[in-house]
């Protein structure tokens, strides 16, 4: 009885031993050297693998890094600023100030701007109703309002308002990671420089038909008229393809294209409200008062 | 008598073939018509006219314009009013040649006469010159060019030539009334087409649902050295190429493969029909017959309708537009898509118009699948449905490409059957649109 104790002890002992030799050999032979500064950007990175820098996660982001010594092309949207100085600082490297973007929803047509005409009733997915047709509103470069973008965001910043059955971006929650560009079938979405204290001018629709064609499907349709180009004095607007483009990095929202605009397709975000000319000021007033009455 | 039919999957829809009775009538020509420039699968054709022409019936309008694409002809006599993008039937705006329409005067060198001419003079080449010059295409549905077809790759050789009379597809009757009506015509047809492939056998495929077709065509075929008439059992989708040529010579296409790998070629009684006019009468392919039918339509009708006709036109000679429409459907109940307008024009591929009313347009709840392997089972090119859909809806392209996603011929018998009313084939469509996507990139890298 005690033999077989002791043989099973030694002969259990005697392959541990040797596979612990093998396995030491192998693991020398198949080293991976790591660099322990990928740990340490990593730790650094938000974790939310977002893909907004353009790598599969924050992981591969670190490795990138790390691999190529220099943050010129690096950017983790969700982090900001704060997160790339903290990566410079673990790398002794200069970070460069970047002004932070957002995705912005170039599309106005809701409800009552661009009426249905036909009911879809298909699959509620936006990639397969843009195959398949031009959308309830009969612009086929309008939102379908189906809500692609809500389910491609990871940071819960998308919602469809019920009222106009458009997408509406959180500013706070918006980090500006690129999903929503991607998840449109129709390239409404646009990431765009948030701007000082949030303030932007954007043209609010991407139709390129003809002026009146656009006109007949949406009421607040860019109609291409230039008039906006017109007025702009820092060259900031573009036109093309019937549709007026305001460029962020020139834009100095000087606001005077807004007023210009005979659709209203130019968007003013987070402005103080304007100084009310002779003829408004009757209007003006009203506005808070219905705003409040609705909250 | 057993009759026979494709071996796996397929249903049996209603076939509600309500204008099955009604004679081709031609419909009067409208006063503008819209002729894409896009009407056949392949490259667009290449605008010849400009602005203010005064164009003939039957003058070319738009030169193809590459080896897959095909000519387009003025459908009527009139002036250009503009070439620019005209709404297309799934709402999107295609370039258009809008042309304002007076009294029908035909090109010089088309013959118009009623008269039948049985004999071919024509060589091989000069068939195949003739039937590229004018713009023939695939009549069933898919529009492919019809020269293309007739040319054999080197290495493959053509046995039979099957010519589809089968009209799976419910309610559509444009072919049936053909058969009935040019009948002569369409044989002739068949044989120039058989003269141009080097073909001794053609067959022609009818369902059973159809006897006086069969009869009819039966007769006339003795006529004909080579051609047969085969019944078909009621079953869709026996109109689709790679059923009909399991069905008539029990050969499957391979995965991927073009039908000539089993050395068939398949054309629409419609095709042969557009063949004969054009080889025999020079005739451009302008006109074809629809069927306007439907629940909710008052008098269901097969039109010959000139190409560019808005389907608007075609509604008020059908008794005009009804109250409780639901649906406005391009082609059969099955494969159709609805209609984003009815200003829509007629294009070479729309072999009926269906009107749905709300009633029966309602799409069911969708409820969760609950496995019962159905759509499995009545697909007809053996693949899961179920599982296609489920990779489409979660992007997962890779896995619905090995799963054979592009073999998928688009009949819906599987959402058709589906007891839980999921939508699975606009998944798949969606699927294939993408899959397709990734395989064309991978060809350019």
């Amino acid at each position: 009885m005690d033999n077989v104790i002791v043989y099973a002890v030694i002969s259990l002992s005697a392959i541990g031993v040797t596979s612990a030799i093998v396995l030491y050999f192998v693991a020398q032979k198949f080293k991976v050297i790591e660099d322990p500064r990928i740990d340490v950007v990593e730790g650094t990175l938000p974790g939310a693998n977002c893909g907004g820098c353009g790598f599969a996660g924050c992981r591969a982001f670190a490795e990138g890094i790390v691999k190529a010594g220099k943050l010129d092309d690096f950017n983790c949207p969700v982090g900001g600023n704060s997160t790339m100085a903290a990566i410079a600082k673990a790398l002794g490297l200069e970070a460069e100030e970047k002004d932070p973007m957002i995705a912005v929803l170039r599309c106005n047509g809701n409800c009552d701007y661009a009426p249905k005409k036909l009911n879809y009733d298909g699959p509620a997915t936006c990639a397969f109703a843009h195959n398949l047709y031009s959308g309830e509103s009969g612009c086929p470069y309008g939102c379908l309002g189906l809500g692609d973008c809500v389910v491609s965001c990871k940071f819960d910043a998308l919602y469809i308002d019920e009222k106009t059955g458009l997408p509406v971006v959180d500013e706070d929650k918006c980090v500006a990671c690129g999903a929503c560009v991607k998840a449109c079938p129709r390239g409404i979405f646009e990431l765009r420089l948030k701007g000082k204290k949030s303030r932007r001018i954007f043209v609010s629709c991407i139709n390129q038909e003809k002026g009146a064609v656009a006109k007949k499907n949406c009421e607040v349709a860019c109609i291409g008229c230039s008039k906006c180009f017109k007025v702009c004095a820092f060259d900031a607007i573009t036109m093309e393809n019937n549709l007026a483009y305001i460029d962020d990095e020139k834009c100095k929202l000087c606001r005077k294209c807004a007023p210009e605009c005979p659709t209203n397709a130019i968007h003013e975000l987070n402005f103080p409200p304007r100084k009310p000319k002779a003829e408004e000021t009757a209007e003006v007033p009203k506005e808070p008062v219905t705003a409040d009455s609705k909250a | 008598m057993v009759l026979s039919t494709f071996k796996i999957g397929g249903v049996h829809p209603p076939e509600n073939k309500f204008s099955s009775g009604a004679a081709i009538q031609p419909l009067p020509i409208p006063g503008r018509v819209f002729v894409p420039i896009t009407q056949h699968l392949g490259a667009p054709a290449k605008v010849m006219v400009n602005r203010g022409d005064e164009v003939k019936t039957g003058q070319l309008l738009a030169k193809s314009s590459g080896f897959i694409s095909a000519n387009i002809h003025s459908p009527a006599t009139g002036k250009v009013f503009r070439i620019e993008e005209a709404i297309d039937q799934s709402g999107y705006k295609r370039m258009a040649v809008i042309i304002d329409t007076t009294e029908d005067v035909w090109a010089e060198g088309i013959d118009t006469s009623p008269d039948i001419i049985r004999e071919i003079s024509m060589s091989r080449e000069e068939i195949i010159q003739r039937i590229n010059d004018m713009g023939i295409v695939g009549l069933g549905g898919a529009t492919f060019p019809t020269h293309v077809k007739m040319m054999v790759p080197d290495g493959k050789h053509a046995e039979y030539l099957i010519i589809n009379g089968v009209e799976c597809e419910p309610y559509l009757t444009s072919d049936h009334r053909l058969m009935l009506e040019n009948g002569e015509e369409m044989l002739i047809g068949t044989a120039i087409l058989m003269k141009a492939l080097g073909v001794k056998k053609a067959m022609v495929g009818i369902e059973a649902n159809k006897p006086d077709a069969i009869g009819h065509i039966t007769k006339l075929a003795a006529k004909f050295q080579g051609i047969t008439v085969h019944a078909l059992k009621v079953k869709y989708p026996q109109g689709g190429e790679k059923q009909l040529i399991k069905a008539l010579t029990g050969k499957e296409v391979p995965s991927g493969k073009l039908p000539i790998e089993t050395g068939c070629v398949v054309d629409n009684v419609g095709t042969a029909f557009a063949v004969y006019e054009a080889v025999q009468k020079n005739k451009p392919l302008i006109e074809r017959v629809v069927t306007i039918t439907g629940k909710a339509v008052k008098t269901p009708s097969n039109f010959r309708v000139r190409i560019g006709t808005p389907i608007q036109h075609l509604i008020e000679h059908a008794g005009g537009l009804p109250e409780n429409l639901g649906k406005l459907i391009g082609g059969g109940p099955m494969m159709g898509k609805a209609l984003v307008s009815p200003e829509a024009p007629i294009v070479k591929g729309s072999s009926g118009i269906l009107l749905m009313p709300v009633e029966e347009a309602r799409r069911t709840i969708v409820k969760n699948c609950i496995r019962c392997s159905r759509c499995v089972s009545v697909c007809p090119m053996g693949l899961e449905p179920y599982l296609l859909a489920q990779y489409s809806r979660l992007e997962m392209w890779e896995n619905a490409e090995k799963e054979r996603i592009m073999d998928c011929i688009e009949c819906g018998s599987c959402h058709y059957i589906c007891p839980s009313g999921r939508p699975l084939l606009d998944y798949i469509r969606l699927g294939k649109a993408n899959v397709g996507k990734i395989i064309r990139t991978r060809g350019k890298i």
